[in-house]
């Protein structure tokens, strides 16, 4: 059998997950740098369609893996699931986004194969016949390159925006599809799933913000959040957080960026006290231009930043929002 | 209930790092503490007992400095800890990890095992399941609320972009805990003072080494990642960086 790529794509609530289209172009990349050939599957029950939208992409083949076990996802039934179609179509790496769910059952697919995951993964190096596969450590303040020292298959996860999802080669044709039946025995699903809900309503709708203020850690005290307040009123913006402000209730979780609140790409993204870690950043990324202003000159915040200001945010802040007033009443 | 919580010592949030002499690992003279998640684990572990009664017994591997993790949570109620004591257990992948912590606990029972979401070091994300999968038991990760039933547990999973779902599940089974589940207590005086006379199991890497392998990934290259933005960093006294941003607000931002 030839080495391949295999490519499991995720869908969710009968939705493909759009992060898995930067996975195919991730697939799509390393294909053509190894000469191995990229094929791609999806898991559930009733996902044909699915794999008929990925067989529009260039890809060798197309799997619908299917039970009526995988759906609602399980971790338990996806282990066994993707551990019989591995075990029988050999691919030599597999690739999946860093998603909440592949988190919940990679390591245990790995684990069930003798195997290891190296996840998160930001992108890869080829070094002479070795894959290297980059990831951040320590808050993103290293990054590590990462190989395999077990036999294949390798399994890899890449971390929301590491590709770009709108560069996925489409195909010259459709990729053939092939329905495989995983069979499930009973008694191996031991958690039951109940619906999934959405807490509470959203109040704001950050992603409509063209200006936001960001606050985190360094804000150190409810009391200060005023300061923020002060500054995105003075800049017309919206107010948000990263997870600990929201965490503690100095903040509505409904303000919180990145990968556990809401994902933005507004016209400015001023982040006061925020260090940068790899959670929040998926959320803002997209901005179109990041001001960070944090005392620690080492916060990963600043690798992303436009605009960095290494200080006292409390010295800072006062100060210009008596500018920005003085600028806007000018203007 | 009788809960382990697996917990690491990681390099204090906002302590400089330096890479070592030869470039492969980082130089160990930093500040230390907790995992954030794992005190969140931590928290929850001693909720549930005194809800249940029953027993929160703590477990780390590191050098000696790790004990300082162990020694904070007994001060805050757990009842007894272990400690995998070398420093070797520091370069153990995440499947070797949990292969030291299974095998240092085989001839304990717990109804539950709780492990920080993730690491805030390494990252991986793993260690917890990989645990689970070891032990044979059901694991669900990234949890926000845990209540006993009749016929185990139900915990709240967090999901992506706001959403949650309950799920139902049979007893002995490892959690993986979010930040923010609950609110942190502080150690009292008195907790500090019964923290020293509460046992502390050392366990060598010579009791655990026939349970671990070869590590299956390796790190190659640990460096200082290269700025993908060209940043601008304003300087002046905070009256004169003011002047600068609203300047570049106005004539490149174009938001002014």
């Amino acid at each position: 059998m030839p080495d391949s790529i295999l490519v499991i794509v995720e869908q969710r609530e009968g939705k493909l997950n759009r992060v898995s289209w930067e996975t195919l172009t991730a697939g799509q990349a390393l294909a053509a740098e190894t000469g191995w050939t990229l094929e791609a599957a999806v898991a559930g029950s009733g996902v044909t369609n699915f794999a008929n939208e990925i067989a529009g992409k260039k890809v060798a083949r197309v799997y619908a893996i299917e039970s009526p076990k995988l759906e609602p996802y399980t971790p338990d039934a996806f282990a066994v699931a993707l551990k019989q179609f591995i075990a029988s179509n050999q691919p030599r790496l597999v690739l999946m986004p860093h998603t909440y769910q592949v988190r919940d059952f990679v390591p245990k697919l790995a684990t069930a194969m003798a195997r290891t995951a190296i996840s998160d993964c930001i992108g890869y190096k080829k070094d002479g016949d070795k894959l290297l596969f980059t990831r951040q450590m320590f808050q993103g303040k290293l990054a590590a390159d990462v190989s395999f020292t077990c036999d294949a298959p390798w399994f890899v996860t890449f971390q929301n925006g590491a590709f770009r999802g709108d560069k996925v080669d489409a195909g010259s044709g459709a990729a053939p599809v092939e329905t495989v039946k995983v069979e499930i025995a009973d008694g191996i699903i031991r958690n039951k799933p109940q619906e999934v809900f959405k807490e509470a309503k959203q109040a704001v709708d950050l992603t409509q913000a063209e200006i936001i203020v960001s606050v985190g850690r360094g804000i150190k005290e409810q009391k200060n959040i005023e300061l923020a307040k002060q500054l995105a009123e003075a800049l017309g913006g919206e107010l948000a957080a990263s997870r600990p402000i929201c965490d503690s209730g100095w903040l509505p979780m409904d303000r919180q960026i990145g990968s556990s609140g809401q994902t933005v790409a507004p016209k400015l993204y001023l982040a006061l006290g925020i260090s940068g870690a790899i959670q929040h950043i998926v959320g803002m990324k997209g901005a179109r231009t990041i001001i960070a202003i944090n005392k620690d000159s080492e916060a990963p915040i600043f690798e992303i930043a436009d605009f960095a200001v290494v200080g006292n945010l409390f010295d800072i802040v006062p100060p210009l929002i008596e500018e920005v007033k003085k600028a806007k009443a000018g203007a | 209930m009788k809960i382990l919580v697996c917990m690491k010592q990681v390099p204090q949030k906002d302590a400089p790092l330096k890479l070592n002499d030869s470039g492969a690992w980082i130089r160990e003279d930093v500040s230390y503490e907790v995992n954030e998640p794992d005190a969140f684990a931590l928290e929850e572990a001693l909720r549930q007992k005194e809800k249940h009664s029953g027993e929160v017994v703590v477990i780390t591997a590191g050098p000696a400095r790790a004990q300082q993790v162990l020694r904070e949570a007994l001060a805050k109620g757990a009842d007894r800890a272990i400690h995998l004591e070398d420093s070797a257990f520091v370069g153990l992948d995440a499947a070797n990890t949990a292969r030291a912590f299974a095998a240092a606990i085989k001839d304990e029972t717990f109804d539950l095992i709780f492990t920080g979401l993730q690491s805030d070091d390494y990252g991986y994300a793993q260690t917890g399941v990989v645990l689970a999968e070891l032990l044979g038991w059901p694991h669900a990760t990234i949890i926000m609320q845990i209540e006993k039933t009749d016929a185990g547990i139900r915990v709240k999973r967090e999901l992506e972009a706001g959403y949650f779902q309950f799920v139902d599940m049979p007893l002995p089974a490892l959690l993986t805990i979010q930040s923010g589940i609950n609110k942190l207590r502080y150690a009292t005086l008195i907790g500090i003072k019964q923290a020293k006379s509460k046992p502390l199991r050392k366990v060598a890497l010579a009791e655990v080494q026939s349970a671990i392998g070869a590590n299956m990934q390796k790190i190659e290259r640990l460096y200082i990642p290269q700025k993908t933005k060209n940043t601008e960093f304003l300087e002046g006294s905070p009256a004169e960086v003011a002047k600068k941003l609203v300047e570049k607000l106005r004539n490149e931002v174009h938001v002014l």
